[in-house]
């Protein structure tokens, strides 16, 4: 592990120490590597499959469907795709190569065992609509994971179908929707923090409530009281996010269920954050009727780029009943069963239909489960508890040159959360985060939670070992220090990221969304250029 | 435990930093009447990846996976050959283990593939613009109804009887909380698609008309014909492709006048995986970009005139908007699309159409074949890889008695359509380039066995 350079980054390098300005003939500059569109490689001929030749032409009856020429899709060979995708992917910083502290993000270490297991043919290469009987251990799956969902967080159902958390999101509101409406009741407004993820009021706003936003106290909790004075008949529900995305334990969580209860309402719990308490705090003890649980969060599946993520939602006594088809359920002969609308019948006659075509997300659910059964009950403890430790070590090695404003009020939970107050004038939290990239790792989420100025919400994750942490810090702390001592190479940065900050204006302003140039048209430099022929 | 990099020596120190005495300091916000003392009980504990693997490996071996079987089976989800290279790629660290492309600068393999993805997908529905994936087709269906209301100012959407019947369900679902008006056209056992009714039921108030190509039962509308009664009376086209490998063969429905089209992108590069993750792909005119649902990636310049890419027009999203977004999605597919765009590339514009006409082929002699079991007629005039046979009886019990016999054969419609009786006959069975001579032969002689 390299020793923590104290000194800090020394802007001249690479700009103009020796070989400043040179230009190679190719474009790449050593490992640095830069790839061309497929678009641009490609051609529409080419082919890295060897397909069977058809025996006949197409039916009659499909002849006037037929398209006059084949899509204008850029084709390449095996070792040519291999290349193009693995040049692309040297361009992306990712868990494997170093922390990616990403506030409420939690992009912990994929196990490779979940990857192996979610490609078992007997998961991997099986239809969501075979018969029942031949799917049998693909519905054990789901059931053996929510059951595990239902332990862990003290709830008495869970609805597995939702593909992602905002969806998990809408599935509880609708579930309050239908509880609602199976009470005879309208109630057409949900209070959301205005700490809250985007997603919150967005869902809200999707699942046809109107929105009005709680404030937060100046110790980064919910204003239990400003909430209380909201509730009233026209209430549906809150949503309140624990840990809250200033990384704290609302520790009124229990108060709020009750007031919100007794006023007749729901209380969803964005459960974005649930790595920090698992195993050590059930949500079904504090008042909570609905949650989603971010699969690909707390329970390690892959974020992907950007999906897909999966969304279970757990739920009380009280919305059970509402949850939407499909599901599982184990029958009195020990088997688990598939309920779908062709066998609801009455026993579900409540259920507010359907999310989803087909079941939910189970290639996120095999891994899922195998996360889960790897560490059990005593090791998904001592996740919640390193993630919690990590982020306090975080939090009390920075908080010297970076205001931890919420850090007075005692510990954090599993993220530790800044502000850029106290840099040299001009100098931001945009600043910190593209220094961060240069140092060699992912910035931490930035200007979010939108109650704090300038807001850095860093995550380490439990995954992160302690030298890992220190190498960190230390590239922190040098920031920190560079930007209240006003060091202008900051603005500029990231130096040497495969690109420099891009221009996010132009993009919006006259967007270019797909390809638009000429097949074959060249990408590098012809031969001619450099005297070839 | 393996996953868990700090030693009981680390925690201490830190927990020393800190100036915590024990790591349950850290919580002490948590009431101490909900704090666990112990591991949850009734659960175990962790196990080795010896172990687990033994336990799942368990769990899959109780599945009749489709490879070890004479398969058929399609309605919204097809089993194609996915090339060795497409799996290897996905698994680069580089991309499994990346965030959502929000530090562009370190994230431009992410993006270059998505706008590539975009590429794409706007070329294969001949569509304008595409965005960066939807969960599946089912909730690009219900974004796809949202996106012609905001457009047209009108909340009357007509869903064809032949749109797969989970997407319709998932639409009325939805429509039953937003309160907008859903026109869903009864299904029939017959030779067309209902582009007739569909046509029929357009009205001034008509946001759009969802049309599935082809539809649930293998048959193939006339989206032309239904583009222009819509757009006749200002509405607009939604066009639901579910077998993308199918617009290799048969025209894009963005060239037929389609003005959003919505699709599932399993079929190319996605695994079957017992329904999910998948992928929704999402095209649609460039005038609505602004309306789009769901992360658009972009081209741009860095500082040095570099070309690169970001994510764009966010204030169209909920992290900017929040109650006043599109929609309300944030993950999308990314890995799925990512998949997706490497399986297109390994075959080209001319490998699909190829691949297109070889299921094709396929569906021809499956077609051909189960047409000679005696009591089993043939529904469609036309099909691509998938068609509707009539049977002489419930064809749940024929699907059932076929599993029996270890084939997989096709799709009852009593299934997918539990309400309505007049179809429970109905067979829906596929053909991709998997299927071999010999499945087909077996799949014929124990239907024939089944229904003797």
């Amino acid at each position: 592990m390299n020793a923590v350079n104290a000194s800090g980054w020394r802007p001249q390098m690479g700009e103009a120490g020796e070989g400043a300005g040179f230009k190679t003939a190719s474009g790449d500059y050593g490992l640095m590597l830069e790839e061309a569109l497929s678009f641009e490689l490609g051609s529409s001929e080419k082919c890295g499959v060897d397909l069977d030749k058809p025996s006949r032409p197409a039916a009659a009856g499909l002849s006037k469907f037929l398209r006059k020429s084949a899509p204008a899709l850029p084709g390449l060979t095996e070792p040519e795709t291999v290349r193009h995708y693995t040049r692309l992917s040297r361009q992306n910083y990712a868990i494997d190569l170093g922390p990616f502290p990403l506030g409420s993000c939690t992009m912990k270490h994929n196990p490779r065992l979940n990857e192996k297991m979610a490609r078992l043919p007997g998961f991997a290469d099986v239809h969501p609509l075979q018969p029942q009987k031949t799917v049998e251990g693909a519905l054990e799956v789901i059931e053996q994971l929510a059951d595990w969902l239902i332990t862990l967080t003290g709830m008495a159902s869970v609805a597995m179908s939702p593909k992602a958390g905002a969806h998990g999101e809408l599935c509880g509101l609708l579930c309050i929707r239908a509880a609602l409406d199976a009470r005879g009741e309208k109630r057409d407004v949900v209070l959301v923090p205005e700490s809250a993820h985007g997603t919150n009021p967005a869902t809200a706003a999707f699942a046809g409530f109107k929105v009005q936003s709680i404030p937060a106290t100046p110790e980064g909790r919910v204003d239990v009281e400003a909430l209380k004075a909201k509730l009233g008949p026209n209430v549906a529900g809150v949503m309140i996010t624990n840990p809250n995305t200033c990384g704290l334990f609302e520790p009124e969580m229990k108060a709020i269920g009750d007031a919100v209860h007794a006023a007749g309402g729901y209380v969803y719990c964005d459960g974005a954050n649930f790595n920090a308490i698992v195993g050590k705090v059930r949500p079904g003890d504090l008042g909570v009727d609905a949650m989603h649980i971010n699969l690909h969060k707390t329970f390690s599946t892959p974020h992907g780029g950007g999906g897909p993520g999966a969304g279970p939602v757990v739920l009380s006594e009280a919305l059970a009943p509402f949850a939407p088809l499909p599901f599982v359920s184990r029958g009195d002969d020990g088997r688990v069963h598939l309920v779908e609308e062709e066998n609801a019948g009455e026993g579900h006659a409540q259920a507010f239909g359907r999310m989803v075509a087909f079941h939910g997300q189970m290639g996120m659910f095999t891994r899922a489960l195998t996360y889960i059964l790897s560490h059990g009950a005593d090791g998904l403890r001592q996740v919640a508890e390193d993630a919690v430790l990590n982020a306090n070590y975080v939090l009390r090695s920075c908080e010297d040159l970076l205001p931890a404003p919420f850090a007075k009020s005692g510990p954090c939970m599993h993220e530790a959360l800044f502000s850029d107050a106290g840099l040299a004038e001009g100098f931001s939290t945009l600043d910190i985060a593209k220094g961060l990239i240069d140092e060699g790792f992912h910035p931490m989420t930035v200007y979010f939670p939108l109650v704090v100025k300038g807001a850095m919400l860093v995550e380490p994750t439990e995954t992160e070992s302690k030298a890992g942490l220190d190498r960190f810090i230390g590239s922190l702390r040098s920031l920190a220090q560079r930007a209240k001592d006003g060091d202008q190479s900051l603005h500029s940065a990231p130096h040497f990221a495969p690109r420099r900050r891009l221009d996010e204006t132009l993009a919006a302003r006259k967007p270019v969304l797909v390809w638009q140039g000429t097949p074959g048209e060249p990408a590098t430099p012809s031969l001619s250029e450099f005297g070839g022929s | 435990m393996r996953y868990l990099p700090l030693t009981p020596a680390d925690r201490a120190e830190m927990l020393g930093v800190i100036g915590a005495d024990t790591v349950d300091d850290l919580f002490v916000d948590v009431p101490a009447e909900a704090r666990l003392s112990g591991p949850i009980e009734g659960l175990p504990a962790h196990a080795s990846e010896m172990a687990v693997e033994r336990h799942m490996s368990a769990l899959a071996a109780k599945n009749l996976s489709a490879g070890t079987a004479p398969f058929f089976i399609g309605a919204g989800a097809y089993r194609h050959h996915v090339p060795a290279s497409v799996d290897h790629l996905i698994q680069r660290g580089e991309f499994l283990t990346a965030y959502t492309p929000y530090q562009p600068e370190i994230a431009q393999g992410t993006l270059q593939v998505l706008f590539e993805f975009q590429t794409q997908v706007a070329r294969l529905f001949g569509t304008d613009i595409a965005n960066a994936s939807m969960y599946d087709g089912s909730t690009a269906c219900w974004e796809a109804i949202l996106m012609a209301a905001r457009v047209t100012r009108k909340d009357r959407a007509v869903l064809s009887s032949g749109l797969h019947p989970h997407y319709a369900e998932v639409v009325r679902t939805m429509a039953k909380f937003t309160e907008d008006d859903i026109v869903s056209l009864k299904p029939e056992l017959v030779a067309e698609a209902d582009d007739a009714a569909v046509i029929a039921a357009i009205d001034d108030k008509t946001s759009c008309v969802v049309v599935q190509y082809p539809d649930v039962m293998g048959r193939i509308p006339d989206l032309a014909a239904i583009a222009d009664a819509a757009h006749a009376k200002g509405a607009l086209l939604v066009a639901v492709v579910t077998e993308p490998v199918a617009l290799g063969m048969i025209e894009a429905p963005g060239a037929l006048g389609a003005d959003i089209v919505v699709g599932e992108g399993q079929s190319i590069g996605v695994g079957l995986q017992f329904g999910g993750p998948y992928l929704g792909l999402f095209g649609c005119r460039e005038k609505f970009v602004r309306q789009m649902p769901g992360r658009l990636c972009g081209q741009t310049v860095d500082a040095e005139g570099k070309r690169g890419f970001v994510l764009t027009l966010s204030t169209r999203e909920q992290h900017i908007r929040r109650e006043k977004a599109t929609s309300n999605i944030c993950t999308n597919s990314g890995l799925c699309a990512l998949a997706f765009s490497i399986h297109l590339t390994l075959l080209g514009g001319e490998g699909l159409a190829q691949l297109a006409a070889v299921n094709h082929d396929k569906a021809q002699t499956l077609i051909e074949r189960l047409a000679k079991v005696p009591g089993v007629t043939v529904l469609n005039d036309a099909y691509f890889n998938e068609a509707t046979l009539v049977l002489p009886r419930d064809a749940r019990e024929v699907v059932r008695e076929l599993a029996d016999r270890k084939v997989l054969g096709g799709v009852s419609l009593g299934r997918l359509f539990p309400e309505d009786i007049d179809l429970h006959n109905g067979l829906l069975v596929t053909a991709t380039e998997t299927v071999t001579d010999e499945d087909i032969e077996t799949f014929a002689r124990e239907l024939e066995g089944v229904l003797a």
